[in-house]
């Protein structure tokens, strides 16, 4: 594999010009947020992609350590903001962890809704994106525009329409206003056919294939070694999702409910959806692949809002109230890994008896799947080197912390 | 004009400057004009396809002002030019960008003998003045002093170059066909009913005219081929450094080429000012029924050739906020691997067609089974028959 890799360091040109160094970002309209990457090109060729991170540091982490773990909630809004409602339950699941607590199938029910929910939002943002950075900005403004509607109903639910702030430990803040799973469902209904309008003018579209299909492939093996997870791993064919094969404490979550993970197992996705096909030149893994597996996720994540809806309806019990603002923590460590839109997110908490934890550390699933980015740009052109980033869909909030 | 001048008086050389002046204020008015509606097309269709409004409040519901608010808004903008700019070439080159798309409306007809300057060698005038375009943006991004803008201007150079071959070959089947580069004459050959125009000539224009539509939406750089400003890879390409007035320039420069190359579309393949049905000439209002009823029937072509010209801008602006965009590799393959074979085996075809069946093929088919076609086709067809043994080919251009 090493010695695999270092050949393929060299980039073949047909011609050589001088080379050019060019630094794209931190204020480029593709990267994403405050992302610096420098290519190194000949032409139009790249032959080096170096990113470099940190513009959005603010210590997150450290923060951490002088809050209680309630008050540090807002914190893991900032981490990913575009699934603020999966930073949280990411933190309220660890810290359940570290107190041994569980919350009620109400709750359960209803934190399965809104991180799907949530899911859904963060993929449109993806799939628009990825459209903008190909060119095409009318897909951008449609899913914006699908977004806008559940950030209207996150509104609703807790007041805020970026950072949540909702899924506390232990509970929610507040139970939904009424109507709101009518509402939820009235979203779900007309949501169906603006799917099948994203796939009309970005899946099928020739050009669109010809841009993503066979551009930046990731090999499985190359996925799992950089420890890429979410939508990166499975578009690469590795049937992994922590939903499902997570620590109980995640896959708890899902008990009772019916869905599919999404991957191209042997280059194949499950065949009862009926969106395009794969075209012919798409190879697992793929820039084309990491948009598909998105665009089906959700599909899926639709199925489990409405099953949800249905639970938590036929649930006669009570929603869980949060855990005190200054609850003790225990002496000893958590560590959980949940499933977040873009990947695994995993947050560490040591706890010493106080209040405040001793350390906190959290894993970003976005800077996982970003650090391949000088393997896959490697002896492209400059136009697909913002066309892979976008691929990857990662947000900088998490990258830098 | 000038004669008019001269009867009052006033000297020779006076007179034939203020004719040029007043007769290049009417042609700038119509270039800045038409880059003005371009831009309001292109804000509303945008904002239609993209569940938007647009412009609302400039100038009445319509956003009608929209342009000109932008304009002033653009004109209030702090000028800068980067230290590491060459300065003059960097404030030459909006100019050298616009003046060529501005030329170019020198010899665009937009009515039977309305044109600035009638030339025997219109076509060719036309293609090789807005191929002059490309210096500016080149020049632009090479006075930068920025990698961006140097990587759009290299674009620019690579793409603009090679679609000129297959544009051209497209305008060639057309000159071919009428055996003229007059572009008046271009368009008063297809007078009469929209089977006349070139389009449905045949088969091979049909394919031709696509063709050109492709063409022309590559060499004025817009979606999918508009990888000289693509923004979200080269920033803004060869537009980053720019802004204010400059910028504005570059810009109307774009929308006037666009206005450019589809008024040609129309002229070639459209039927120019000639609309579907002949009205005017049904009506009499043709330069022989007096010089009134000439200048009305002139004044309706003139929207007839806008209309279809905005029809044109309308499908590129369709285009643009609809599709992806393609990558350099992809839009040279396209120039060289698709378009260029695409056009010269058309050219063959169109050749071969006008050899055996000159008059077209609704011509064709209707003076075959239709007893009496109407006079206007009639004249049309016996005239390209009689050239020179049907083969409307040899015609000789003269070119001024």
């Amino acid at each position: 594999m090493q010695a695999e890799r270092a050949q393929s360091d060299t980039v073949e040109f047909d011609v050589r010009t001088d080379e050019m160094l060019i630094n794209m970002g931190p204020q480029h309209p593709s990267t994403h947020g405050v992302l610096r990457v420098v290519l190194r090109t000949d032409g139009e060729v790249v032959s080096e992609v170096t990113p470099h991170i940190g513009y959005l540091h603010r210590s997150a982490e450290k923060i951490a350590e002088k809050l209680t773990v309630r008050q540090y909630l807002p914190y893991t809004d900032r981490l990913d903001y575009l699934a603020a409602m999966n930073m949280n339950l990411g933190w309220a699941l660890t810290v359940e962890k570290l107190l041994g607590r569980r919350v009620s199938e109400k709750t359960r029910h209803l934190r399965v809704i809104i991180a799907e929910l949530n899911r859904i939002a963060s993929h449109l943002v993806a799939a628009g994106c990825f459209g903008l950075d190909l060119g095409s900005f009318t897909p951008f403004m449609w899913t914006f525009r699908e977004r806008e509607k559940i950030v209207d109903l996150f509104e609703e639910i807790c007041g805020a329409r970026l950072t949540y702030s909702y899924l506390l430990p232990g509970g929610v803040t507040a139970g939904p206003p009424d109507g709101w799973f009518g509402r939820c469902e009235a979203f779900l209904d007309q949501f169906d056919p603006v799917i099948d309008e994203l796939h009309a003018l970005l899946t099928s579209n020739a050009i669109f294939i010809k841009r993503t299909a066979d551009v930046g492939v990731l090999p499985p093996e190359m996925a799992i070694d950089y420890g890429c997870t979410g939508p990166v791993l499975r578009a690469s064919g590795v049937d992994w999702d922590l939903r499902r094969d997570g620590e109980p404490i995640c896959t708890e979550m899902y008990d009772g409910y019916t869905w599919q993970v999404i991957a191209p197992t042997g280059g194949r996705y499950p065949d009862d959806h009926p969106y395009p096909p794969v075209p012919p030149e798409a190879v697992v893994g793929d820039s084309w692949h990491r948009f598909f597996v998105r665009m089906l996720e959700v599909v899926q994540s639709m199925y489990l809002i409405r099953q949800g809806i249905e639970k938590y309806s036929a649930d006669d019990g009570e929603l869980d109230k949060p855990i005190k603002i200054k609850e003790k923590l225990p002496k000893g460590e958590a560590y959980l890994e949940t499933e977040a839109p873009k990947g695994q997110m995993g947050f560490m908490i040591v706890g010493d008896g106080s209040a405040v934890p001793w350390r906190v550390r959290i894993r970003s699933s976005s800077f996982c799947n970003i650090s391949p980015l000088p393997e896959l740009c490697r002896g492209v052109l400059i136009a697909d080197m913002p066309a892979i980033l976008a691929s990857l869909d990662i947000v900088l909030g998490e990258i830098d912390r | 004009m000038a004669e008019l001048l001269i009867s009052i008086s006033i000297p020779d050389w006076l007179a034939h400057t203020i004719a040029a002046l007043v007769q290049c204020g009417l042609l700038l008015a119509i270039a800045l004009c038409s880059a003005a509606v371009g831009i309001w097309l292109e804000r509303k269709v945008s904002a239609r396809i993209q569940d938007r409004l647009g412009p609302t409040r400039v100038g009445g519901k319509f956003g009608w002002l929209q342009p000109p608010a932008d304009g002033l808004k653009l004109i209030c903008k702090e000028d800068i030019i980067p230290a590491a700019a060459d300065h003059i070439l960097f404030r030459i080159a909006p100019y050298v960008c616009f003046c060529a798309t501005f030329c170019v409306f020198l010899a665009l007809p937009f009515a039977n003998g309305w044109v600035a300057v009638e030339l025997n060698a219109g076509a060719f005038f036309l293609l090789a003045v807005a191929g002059l375009e490309i210096f500016g943006v080149i020049l632009g991004g090479y006075a930068s002093g920025s990698k961006w803008s140097l990587y759009g201007a290299m674009r620019e150079a690579a793409q603009v170059v090679s679609y000129e071959i297959p544009l051209g070959l497209c305008v060639v089947v057309v000159v071919i066909l009428t055996g003229t580069m007059n572009l008046v004459e271009i368009g008063n050959q297809q007078a009469g009913w929209f089977f006349n125009w070139h389009i449905f000539h045949d088969p091979f224009t049909f394919v031709v005219f696509w063709v050109y539509v492709t063409c022309a939406v590559a060499s004025s750089n817009r979606a999918p081929f508009d990888l000289p400003e693509a923004e979200s890879e080269l920033v803004a390409g060869f537009l980053t450094e720019y802004s204010g007035f400059r910028w504005v320039f570059f810009f109307m420069g774009e929308y006037a080429s666009m206005f450019v190359v589809s008024g040609l579309g129309a002229l070639l393949f459209l039927g120019g000012w000639n609309g579907p049905i002949p009205i005017a000439s049904l009506l009499g209002l043709t330069p022989d029924g007096g010089d009134v009823f000439g200048w009305i029937g002139n004044l309706l072509g003139m929207c007839n050739f806008i209309a279809k010209a905005f029809a044109g801008m309308t499908f590129m602006i369709w285009l643009r906020w609809t599709l992806p965009r393609l990558r350099i590799d992809q839009v040279i393959t396209t120039c060289l691997k698709y378009c260029v074979p695409i056009v010269s085996a058309m050219l063959a075809g169109v050749m071969l067609w006008s050899f055996f069946l000159p008059g077209g093929l609704i011509l064709h088919v209707r003076s075959r089974y239709v007893a009496q076609p109407p006079s206007a086709v009639q004249s049309r067809a016996e005239s390209s028959i009689t050239a020179e043994g049907g083969c409307a080919t040899r015609n000789t251009m003269d070119i001024r």
